[in-house]
């Protein structure tokens, strides 16, 4: 008979992740009869433990303290409560900065195996086989864990959400181990709800060396704004100081699978390609017909990105009205 | 277990009387990432033929930023490493040339196809026996992309850490205050020494080698112990998660179309055409 699987139903400002409700859709897939638990673990979570509660989870723990309001490493003592009464046979976490952060830790804690960025995860004797990307996405290496419990994070973007259906139960979850004290979030910079998150985003508009200057890169977010998409960019663009390093795809960057990628002025070096390759539908904008971004592309335009973007993003606005 | 003396931050000086800084980073020997990347003939490792093997891309912004703090605040850096033979000549390329103190290589068959915690545990008990206030790594290596390791032996160690940390500054006593990349932002973070900091890229501008680093790198000490020698044996890091394959990934079927038009004009609207209807990506 399988076991529990715990899913952490992350959220953020009191926003809950569509990853979430991936990895949810992905443990309803392995429960095999077994239950799907969820843990929320924030301050003023009611209503999105009652959410999660109608996306595939038959029970949801809440854990809910004012000391819980932003998330850092003290989201980790309601993850180990809840290991230790669920019992489960496999932890689930979203591969976000939280979920990356959260699951080494407590495989390390409980010397539990870890799988992680999982694209595929099955379950295999008494134990999970996953797959992921390595070496730049070179490479597809398949990891079996025996022992359980399982520890496992999960690439956004990849497995289908459960739709909304019968609500499972909330419980109220009541144990808090005391905060360290020794990691103390002062403030978010920049509110993630401000902007489309890359990793979540259906659509992501990546702009490269080709737009010659920062104040181009208005073009790409004029486009992003009109599909309602994520800004991304190319290493050159964020080496040249025109754009963050958190709109960056590739190696050094994010990985991303949106449902459509438009690469613009971006020649698709191995390293930025290794970040988008498995996107539903990649477009190429790109003044050199040789350029290598062409042949991962499913459709091209060779030509002038100032001229084709403001075209692109007129037509895409008009075509919605 | 971990004992620290307690060192007493002053403003504009070094760590004074109670002692100087000493930084450990972690370091791991990976394949460049321009390497063309085949599968040896066993299906589950790559083919090390023509392979470049360097430090991974993010350990040396942490190499680099252990070296700025002490710059700074005076102190030692002690690279560590755990992986192969070869990993020795990365330790004096690309830590001890730059500046690094002392380099520890930790060297055992066991580790050869240990997973994540595997590693970390070695990694841990090398740490442990030089009792750092600081250890920096990479937010991940760029061969396995686990980002795993930095985190693990912040948890065996009982150390807090922070991870995909783009700048630090020492904020207080025995404290540094970071800038950590999340989904679309940053999180400000003050954290307590001792403490675990995994590097991103943007942290600092890595530094190359001067003809003097090269020279003065071949006298440093560079030792190499094996999992005995830490306290730990083969079972300590045997692996409970096991690679078993590995595959090229698929190449994507479709192959894409240049979209003709007398205009730019007429090859946008094309392309909108297309990405409505036959893609259904809008």
């Amino acid at each position: 008979m399988p076991g529990t699987i715990l899913v952490f139903a992350e959220q953020r400002e009191g926003k809950l992740k569509k990853s979430v409700l991936e990895a949810l859709g992905l443990a309803r897939e392995l429960a095999a009869g077994a239950q799907v638990v969820a843990l929320v673990v924030g301050d003023g979570i009611g209503s999105i433990a009652g959410d999660v509660a109608k996306h595939g989870a038959d029970r949801v723990l809440a854990c809910d303290d004012p000391s819980l309001a932003l998330a850092s490493a003290d989201y980790l003592a309601p993850v180990i409560a809840a290991m230790q009464s669920e019992k489960p046979d496999l932890v689930i976490f979203p591969a976000s900065a939280l979920g990356r952060d959260l699951a080494p830790s407590l495989a390390a804690r409980g010397g539990y195996p870890l799988v992680t960025e999982c694209l595929g995860l099955v379950r295999v004797g008494d134990g999970f086989e996953a797959t992921k990307s390595m070496y730049g996405g070179k490479v597809i290496a398949t990891w079996r864990t025996a022992a359980t419990p399982t520890v496992a994070t999960v690439r956004p973007g990849v497995h289908p959400a459960v739709p909304a259906g019968d609500a499972g139960v909330v419980e109220a979850m009541t144990m808090i181990a005391a905060s360290t004290g020794r990691v103390r979030v002062k403030r978010v910079i920049q509110a993630p709800g401000e902007m489309v998150d890359l990793q979540e985003a259906d659509v992501v508009v990546a702009g490269g060396r080709g737009l010659q200057e920062m104040k181009n890169f208005g073009l790409i977010e004029d486009l992003a704004r009109a599909v309602g998409g994520a800004v991304g960019a190319s290493r050159a663009a964020v080496d040249a100081g025109w754009i963050e390093h958190h709109h960056q795809v590739g190696q050094t960057g994010a990985t991303v699978r949106p449902k459509l990628y438009i690469a613009a002025g971006i020649s698709g070096a191995i390293q930025h390609l290794a970040g988008m390759r498995s996107s539903g539908c990649i477009v190429a904008i790109n003044k050199d017909a040789e350029a290598p971004i062409f042949k991962t592309a499913q459709y091209g335009i060779v030509g002038d990105l100032f001229e084709v973007l403001p075209l692109l993003t007129a037509e895409i606005r008009r075509v919605r009205a | 277990m971990f004992c620290f003396c307690r060192r007493v931050w002053r403003a504009g000086r070094a760590y004074v009387e109670e002692g100087l800084l000493k930084i450990v980073v972690l370091v791991k020997l990976v394949p460049s990432s321009e390497a063309r990347i085949r599968i040896a003939a066993d299906g589950r490792s790559i083919d090390p033929a023509d392979v470049e093997l360097l430090a991974s891309a993010y350990d040396e912004y942490a190499v680099e930023a252990a070296l700025q703090l002490k710059e700074k605040f005076g102190g030692e850096v002690v690279a560590i490493s755990a992986g192969p033979d070869k990993a020795a000549e990365m330790l004096r390329k690309s830590c001890l040339a730059l500046g690094v103190d002392r380099a520890v290589l930790v060297r055992d068959p066991a580790l050869d196809r240990t997973d994540t915690l595997g590693t970390a545990r070695a990694l841990a008990a090398a740490c442990r026996r030089e009792t750092p206030d600081l250890i920096l790594c990479g937010k991940l290596a760029i061969d396995q992309e686990n980002a795993a390791v930095g985190p693990q032996v912040a948890a065996l160690l009982d150390l807090p850490h922070v991870s995909v940390v783009s700048n630090l500054e020492p904020s207080s006593e025995s404290a540094f205050v970071v800038h950590r990349e999340i989904e679309g932002g940053m999180e400000e973070i003050e954290v307590s020494l001792p403490a675990v900091l995994t590097a991103n890229k943007g942290m600092n501008e890595p530094r190359y080698a001067s003809l003097k680093g090269i020279m003065t790198a071949k006298k440093k000490p560079l030792d190499t112990v094996d999992l005995a020698a830490l306290g730990l044996d083969a079972q300590a890091v045997a692996p409970k998660a096991i690679l078993v394959s590995l595959k090229t990934p698929p190449v994507r079927a479709d192959q894409g179309i240049i979209i003709q038009g007398e205009s730019a004009a007429a090859k946008v609207a094309e392309l909108v055409r297309l990405l409505f209807e036959e893609a259904k990506a809008l």
